[in-house]
């Protein structure tokens, strides 16, 4: 069973003071999740990856098309049991602490209450917050503040978890704990759909990814099979700090340390290079093919699409 | 239908249910509390004191007041009461918040000095009030005529009367009616054409509906007495000369004592009993009227006078 | 479905505890040891009166203040800072939160005047040197009072379920001024002609009648409170409560969160 199925989802605003002018924030969307994946939705700022969270958690309501997630319709209340969600720069009540933050959001989600400290105890400690349990939410900084909203997206057990940029605002270390928790979530066979801009988060973490611009979906697939089709790379290196006038005209991407160069071109120019390097008698180091990364792939999908739409949102 | 439909419409028949049963339940709490709201007027130990927490808006308290004024003595006639004892401490709270609101003091002389039922029958208190409205509003010459038409009316001191009509007479604008009526007030104080000017001043110079009808009431009831008074003489005549009392007016009016058959001011013929007398046919519809009254007539509860009734 | 309720309701209230509203009560608190020592010194018979009028008053307008400016933000509010997509993602259905968020304000109103009621009568026995049997109904009085929160709450939240918070305030307010001489109103609109007179009682029908709940002045003057009037009161305050919660429903069920 899919875990989330997306049938044709779109929406579109009124705008404007009379409410005449329509502005399509989602062009009709369809995506399925598989259960336990972890899944990601990519895209820039202002695509409608938040539109699309926000109809599926019921926060607003589409003008058209529907979903369902783990088998019921996405407006069922039964459904909400069996899902979490962080929103994007979460805030919660700052005045509760997180420990009366998260018995609140547990209870509401229908947990029962015995047993439900020792469960908050263990979830706390689970994101680094054990010294902070105590504190009100209005004390938190950024980093805490996502940490006690991944906490409340999962405490409940749910099946489903959504997440709207979990990373943003982490420093290094916090991006890296975050990752490792969405992991553990998969293992232990929970399935994870998480929106992001940014693409080496999505690379390490995701079995799938879907790509959105403009309202629109661009591209679905493993990362593998997305970058497969991108023309790839390759990277030489040689010493001698001379760049050959030729190289430069294939459109290569080098950069002078000292002794050596290294430089980055198309994989089809491959011979030619090698060619001009032999030419010039520069010794080659090394010769290393770079796999398409899923930034290319997105720059490749998102330029034409810009180009055709004339101007971006 | 979706949960959220299902909803929607439980929330949309519960808030129309509860739309007409809190109006239906309005209703009834409006039924218990017109007296108690009334009555609070009588905690109000000082006006002056309600004007100071009005903070400013003392204008629209008087209306609001004013207001309650007028439906307390409607509301008090329509029961048929006697008693009119929360009118004068109203006016006076309406008129301490809003001294210039002079349509006050209008209804003050109209409705306070009468006796009941056709009023509060406290002409001395009509007086006070009256007087403070002339020390507010020195140029408005109604008030002059408010105060002269109180002594006239109700305390039938004429002197006074007289003096008050002067002293509106000389005010810029005054209504050349107070020159008049202070010359009238000298000689001819106890005639009907006196009462009648005053009546008709009253009726064209009043701004309130109530006090409008009330007039209409007056001069038609002056108009019956000198009808009937008339009428009396004539059949006196018509006695002299053929030595009985007619058996009809239609008797009269072959005999050319009448030109036609009497009719009142609302268009009914008077009738001519036995023993001579004329009287109205129907005198609750005239109210006021003191010649014409027929034989053991006893007057309503609630006379016309308003414009309700 | 009730537990979910009561969870909103207790959070609301624990909200508007924390957020210092109970503070109040010193201001309060304040003003009445004040009137009390003052009227104790005057002692020209009236101790009674102006203190059950002061008193009254007192816990009539700040409660009102709390309740146009708590209930203002209670929808707003949740919606601006976005606390409310957590709460929504869960089972909880959007009309539970209105109910809930109606019952936690209530509730903080009615802790609100049992203190201040503690407040009124302590007065009361510092300038009477005893209570009689006509103090009675100052409770009747402050039951009213009670009831009339309802109301204003319930306006105040209808009012946040679609508007800023600005607007809503001007409304709320509005509605209880207008209420609070709705007895006139229907006065005026029985004198008056034309078109202007089926609006003017359309209005006078719709606003809240909270004339009908101020018993202050009576009660001050020791006169009882007809049993009638008591029951019709109530059932009229929950009707209306009723009713303008139904619109908030209404409103929030489909409204699409920014």
């Amino acid at each position: 069973m899919a875990a989330v199925e997306i049938l044709g989802l779109q929406k579109t605003y009124q705008v404007g003071f009379w409410r005449k002018k329509s502005k399509c924030a989602l062009k009709p969307l369809h995506l399925q999740v598989e259960e336990g994946e972890i899944f990601g939705f990519l895209g820039p700022n202002g695509a409608g990856k938040t539109t699309t969270l926000k109809l599926l958690m019921g926060l607003a309501f589409p003008s058209a098309g529907s979903a369902r997630i783990l088998g019921m319709d996405f407006h069922d209340p039964r459904v909400k049991a069996q899902i979490g969600f962080l929103p994007e720069q979460p805030y919660f009540y700052d005045y509760l602490t997180a420990r009366e933050l998260l018995e609140y959001y547990a209870r509401l989600s229908g947990v029962e209450s015995k047993g439900l400290s020792g469960k908050i105890s263990q979830m706390l400690d689970r994101v680094g917050l054990r010294d902070a349990a105590g504190t009100q939410l209005r004390k938190f900084s950024k980093g805490m503040l996502q940490r006690v909203g991944i906490a409340q997206a999962v405490l409940h057990g749910p099946k489903v978890i959504f997440l709207d940029e979990p990373m943003s605002g982490l420093d290094p270390m916090g991006r890296r704990e975050v990752r490792d928790l969405m992991q553990e979530l998969q293992r232990e066979g929970k399935t994870v759909f998480f929106s992001t801009h940014i693409l080496s988060d999505a690379e390490a973490l995701c079995d799938r990814v879907a790509i959105i611009h403009l309202g629109q979906l661009r591209g679905v697939g493993a990362v593998a099979n997305l970058t497969a089709n991108v023309e790839g790379k390759i990277e030489l290196v040689w010493s001698g700090a001379v760049v050959p006038a030729s190289l430069k005209a294939m459109g290569a991407d080098c950069h002078v340390t000292g002794e050596t160069v290294r430089a980055v071109l198309p994989e089809r120019s491959q011979d030619a290079a090698l060619e001009a390097l032999r030419r010039e008698h520069l010794r080659l180091i090394s010769l290393t093919p770079v796999r398409a990364s899923l930034e290319d792939y997105f720059v490749a999908q998102l330029q034409p699409a810009e180009a055709s739409a004339g101007v971006t949102a | 239908m979706s949960a959220s439909q299902r909803v929607a419409a439980v929330a949309g028949s519960t808030l129309i249910a509860c739309l007409l049963a809190s109006i239906i339940l309005l209703r009834q709490i409006d039924g218990m509390r017109s007296a108690a709201t009334i009555q609070e007027v009588l905690y109000i130990s000082s006006p002056k004191l309600l004007k100071r927490l009005s903070l400013g808006y003392n204008g629209l308290l008087a209306d609001i007041y004013w207001t309650r004024a007028v439906q307390y003595f409607g509301g008090k006639h329509h029961e048929g009461a006697r008693h009119y004892e929360l009118l004068a401490p109203l006016l006076d709270i309406t008129t301490q918040l809003d001294p210039h609101l002079s349509v006050a003091y209008e209804f003050g002389s109209n409705f306070l000095a009468p006796p009941p039922p056709n009023g509060a029958g406290q002409p001395e208190r009509a007086i006070q009030l009256v007087e403070f409205g002339i020390r507010n509003n020195p140029n408005d010459w109604r008030l002059y005529y408010d105060l002269g038409f109180i002594y006239y009316m109700n305390l039938q001191e004429y002197s006074k009367a007289a003096a008050a009509f002067l002293q509106g007479s000389r005010v810029p604008n005054a209504h050349p009616f107070l020159k008049v009526l202070a010359a009238q007030m000298a000689e001819h104080a106890g005639e009907i054409q006196t009462a009648r000017l005053m009546w008709l001043t009253t009726y064209q110079t009043a701004r309130d509906p109530s006090i409008r009808a009330n007039a209409v009431a007056h001069l038609r009831a002056l108009q019956v007495d000198q009808d009937v008074t008339a009428l009396e003489a004539l059949v006196n005549l018509y006695r002299e000369k053929s030595g009985r009392l007619p058996a009809s007016f239609q008797a009269m009016e072959q005999a050319g004592f009448l030109r036609s058959l009497p009719v009142d001011p609302l268009g009914q013929t008077y009738a001519l009993e036995a023993n001579g007398q004329v009287v109205v046919r129907d005198p609750d519809d005239l109210p006021f009227i003191r010649k014409g009254v027929p034989q053991g007539y006893v007057p309503p509860a609630r006379p016309k006078f308003l414009p309700n009734d | 479905m009730n537990t979910r309720i009561g969870l909103i309701a207790a959070n609301t209230f624990r909200e508007a505890v924390r957020d210092r509203v109970l503070y109040n009560l010193i201001a309060f608190a304040l003003l009445m040891s004040g009137a009390a020592v003052l009227v104790g010194q005057i002692s020209i018979d009236i101790e009674r009166l102006v203190v059950v009028n002061l008193g009254l008053t007192a816990v009539s307008l700040f409660g009102t203040v709390i309740a146009i400016f708590i209930g203002i933000g209670l929808v707003s509010k949740e919606i601006d800072k976005r606390t409310l997509y957590t709460v929504l993602s869960r089972p909880v259905r959007r009309w539970e939160f209105i109910v809930g968020k109606f019952f936690g304000l209530a509730g903080t109103l009615a802790v609100n005047t049992f203190f201040m009621a503690v407040g009124v009568f302590a007065a009361l026995l510092y300038v009477a040197h005893h209570f009689q049997a006509s103090d009675g109904w100052v409770l009747v009085a402050l039951y009213f009072i009670v009831l009339e929160f309802l109301i204003i709450t319930a306006i105040a939240l209808l009012f946040s379920s679609f508007s800023s918070p600005l607007m809503a305030a001007v409304f709320a307010f509005s509605l209880f001024v207008i209420g609070s001489f709705s007895e006139d109103l229907r006065g005026f609109a029985a004198m008056a002609h034309g078109p202007g007179r089926w609006l003017a009682l359309a209005a006078a029908y719709l606003v809240p009648n909270l004339s009908a709940l101020n018993v202050i002045s009576s009660v001050a003057h020791q006169q009882a409170v007809s049993g009638r009037l008591i029951l019709y009161n109530t059932a009229y305050a929950l009707t209306y409560s009723a009713l303008a919660l139904c619109g908030a429903v209404l409103i929030f069920e489909r409204r699409n969160l920014k």
